[in-house]
């Protein structure tokens, strides 16, 4: 088997794909998946991710753009003259073939008569040694969603396409079978691009997430780059939880930007703000929930200076064992969410009392405010319920 | 009470039985009358036990000319429909083209058709045409009737079939001959073997149409009807015992070797 080590990246460049019914699922997109990573492509169901994913595999022709892998152009090759593979979503066993058969597939289509040690060695790194005889509905959806990974990687594809792989597990399995996928990957060093919805699972196992959004890649980036420094208010959003503050530029004072927010005002790092900030402009504050400490009304002098501050009175509370989640109703944001681990728990924080929110300037990041505030919002949603 | 509460427990399974003896009675007459040994022409009123008519199986005249007839009519009838049927099923679920609305009620007409009418029709149609009637006319006349039922057979598998069975086929390097080869004509193949069994049967019993259009050849149908007239021969209950058992055979078959592939499996 040839090894390519340095050029085995995937290329797509100014790939769009528009339907005969003139619906556009991607939009021009250029976007380099390097070898050797754990990539995933995140959005909701209808951003274009899959259909992404199908032009990669030959599964769709594109409308218009390029596919490389490595230093070979696929874009005009049927499925079945590509170096790629796919777990499919729900998997798509043969029904009629055995479990061994159907890891056998991929080889035994390509002339390879001897197919028993590679099958074998296979099955066992998935450990299913033992069901090689079965049928695929014998077995429980986890195993058979190893069977489709173990039916993919024999092949030794330059590039594994996983469309949702563990959409149809529960929510137990789901964390297991992330662990294994991910221990597979590092083992055989083979770039994995990875579909998924769910926001938690392509952060624990992707090392480069790209977010889409309505056929567009919103931002790409590490999980905790996308985490801490979004750039939109759709990933704010959609990973994870943000509190989104509308407020206006006032000062530029060195590396900061000082805003009025309500009454109060509040410090952003220049460097943290993704939006144009002139003196008078708007922009979004936000503020992760986990970031923010809650600190009683009647101790407020004890908070240090320098912190960004906003009063309110809780709303909700609710303990959920490691945190309590807390809803603040401000002046500025009708529902600011607070998760404060349990600590030292402050017997009067409970709904109805007034509080002081405040945290460090550096954790604040600054959005553009012309838009969409609640982008990304019940999409994420929906996912999870 | 205790009667009608055992009547009431056992509901379920005396109408089940009922159900089945009517099912089963005609074909144990047919049995039991083919070891009849019949005074006179006709085998209508049982008299002793014997075994003449399946020692001599063959022993009327004509008739297992007919038999052979009437099978290879059936076995060719059945070949064609289901060759023709399965691709127009896997034509009408795949693919989107003009008229496959229009088509696919169309296929239905021959079923809804009386078939006596279409026995008429048929025949004009080939005298028009001036078609010698006989062996050919007859065969044409039952892939048509045969090719509604294929259709529908097959088309409900293949609807059930998840397309991406296919597009894995050909992510793991088959070619579309392969894909086809490998995997939809085998998750085809239960609704494609149900599409031919119905086949030949409805063929090899066929008597309206092949009535019509059979010119002085003969079937097995057709001689049953015509020795009807003139007194039946205990051999046509030897065949028609022989044809169930046959099929109760193929079917005991079929039942043993799922099991016995299944306990292996698990």
């Amino acid at each position: 088997m040839m090894t390519t080590q340095t050029s085995g990246d995937v290329r797509l460049s100014g790939i769009s794909k528009t339907y005969d019914n003139g619906f556009t699922a991607v939009q021009p997109l250029d976007l380099t998946v390097p070898q050797g990573s754990f990539f995933a492509l995140l959005g909701a169901s209808g951003c274009g991710k899959t259909t992404t994913l199908r032009m990669i595999a030959g599964l769709e022709e594109p409308s218009s753009g390029t596919v490389h892998l490595g230093d070979q152009e696929v874009t005009h090759l049927p499925p079945y003259k590509r170096p790629v593979n796919t777990v499919f979503q729900s998997y798509a066993l043969f029904p009629h073939l055995d479990i061994f058969e159907n890891v056998a597939f991929g080889l035994r289509r390509r002339g390879i008569k001897s197919v028993k040690k590679q099958v074998d060695e296979m099955l066992d790194l998935v450990q299913l040694g033992e069901q090689a005889r079965k049928k695929p509905h014998q077995l429980s959806g986890g195993q058979q969603q190893r069977v489709a990974v173990a039916r993919a990687l024999i092949n030794h594809p330059k590039v594994l396409l996983l469309d949702e792989p563990l959409g149809a597990l529960d929510l137990k399995l789901r964390r297991q079978m992330q662990l294994e996928l991910k221990r597979i990957q590092t083992e055989v060093g083979i770039t994995f691009v990875h579909v998924t919805h769910d926001q938690e699972e392509a952060m624990t196992m992707a090392d480069t997430v790209a977010v889409m959004n309505g056929g567009r890649v919103e931002q790409l980036g590490s999980p905790t780059d996308l985490y801490e420094n979004p750039r939109t208010t759709f990933v704010a959003n959609f990973l994870g939880t943000s509190n989104l503050i509308e407020a206006e530029v006032d000062t530029r004072s060195g590396e900061d930007i000082v805003l009025k927010a309500g009454g109060g005002k509040l410090v952003l790092p220049g460097a943290r703000c993704s939006a144009p900030a002139q003196a008078g402009g708007k922009v979004l504050v936000g503020i992760r929930p986990e970031k923010i400490s809650l600190t009683h009304a009647d101790d407020a002098g004890e908070i240090p200076a320098g912190r960004n501050r906003i009063t309110g009175k809780i709303a909700h509370s609710s303990f959920i064992g490691v945190s309590t989640q807390y809803v603040v109703d401000s002046a500025v944001c009708p529902e600011f969410e607070v998760y404060a681990q349990n600590v030292d728990r402050d017997p009067r924080l409970v709904p109805g009392a007034d509080v002081v929110l405040h945290w460090s300037p550096a954790h604040t990041f600054g959005l553009d405010a012309a838009q969409d505030i609640d982008a990304g919002v019940e999409t994420a949603g929906e996912e999870a319920a | 009470m205790p009667f009608v509460n055992w009547l009431k427990r056992h509901l379920v399974v005396i109408a089940g039985l009922l159900t089945l003896s009517y099912l089963l009675l005609p074909n144990v007459v047919v049995t039991v009358f083919s070891f009849n040994k019949p005074k006179g022409r006709f085998n209508y009123e049982w008299q002793q036990f014997s075994t003449d008519a399946w020692k001599d199986p063959c022993g009327v005249a004509d008739m297992c000319g007919s038999l052979g007839l009437s099978l290879q009519i059936a076995v060719w009838a059945t070949l064609g429909a289901t060759v023709l049927g399965t691709m127009i099923a896997f034509a009408l679920v795949r693919y989107r083209f003009r008229a496959r609305g229009a088509v696919n009620s169309l296929i239905f007409l021959p079923m809804a058709m009386p078939e006596v009418v279409m026995a008429a029709s048929l025949l004009t149609l080939f005298l028009n045409m001036g078609a010698q009637l006989g062996f050919w006319t007859i065969l044409i006349a039952h892939i048509m009737f045969c090719l509604s039922f294929v259709v529908t057979a097959v088309k409900a598998r293949v609807m059930s079939m998840d397309p991406r069975l296919e597009q894995a086929a050909q992510d793991l390097y088959a070619g579309p001959a392969q894909t086809f080869l490998r995997v939809t004509l085998p998750i085809a193949a239960p609704g494609i073997a149900a599409g031919a069994l119905l086949a030949f049967a409805l063929s090899f019993d066929d008597f309206i149409i092949t009535n019509f259009n059979a010119g002085s050849t003969v079937t097995f149908p057709m001689f049953v009807w015509g020795s009807a007239q003139r007194g039946t021969p205990v051999q046509i209950n030897v065949i028609g015992t022989a044809m169930f058992l046959v099929a109760v055979l193929f079917v005991l078959a079929g039942m043993i070797i799922g099991n016995r592939r299944n306990r292996q499996k698990a």
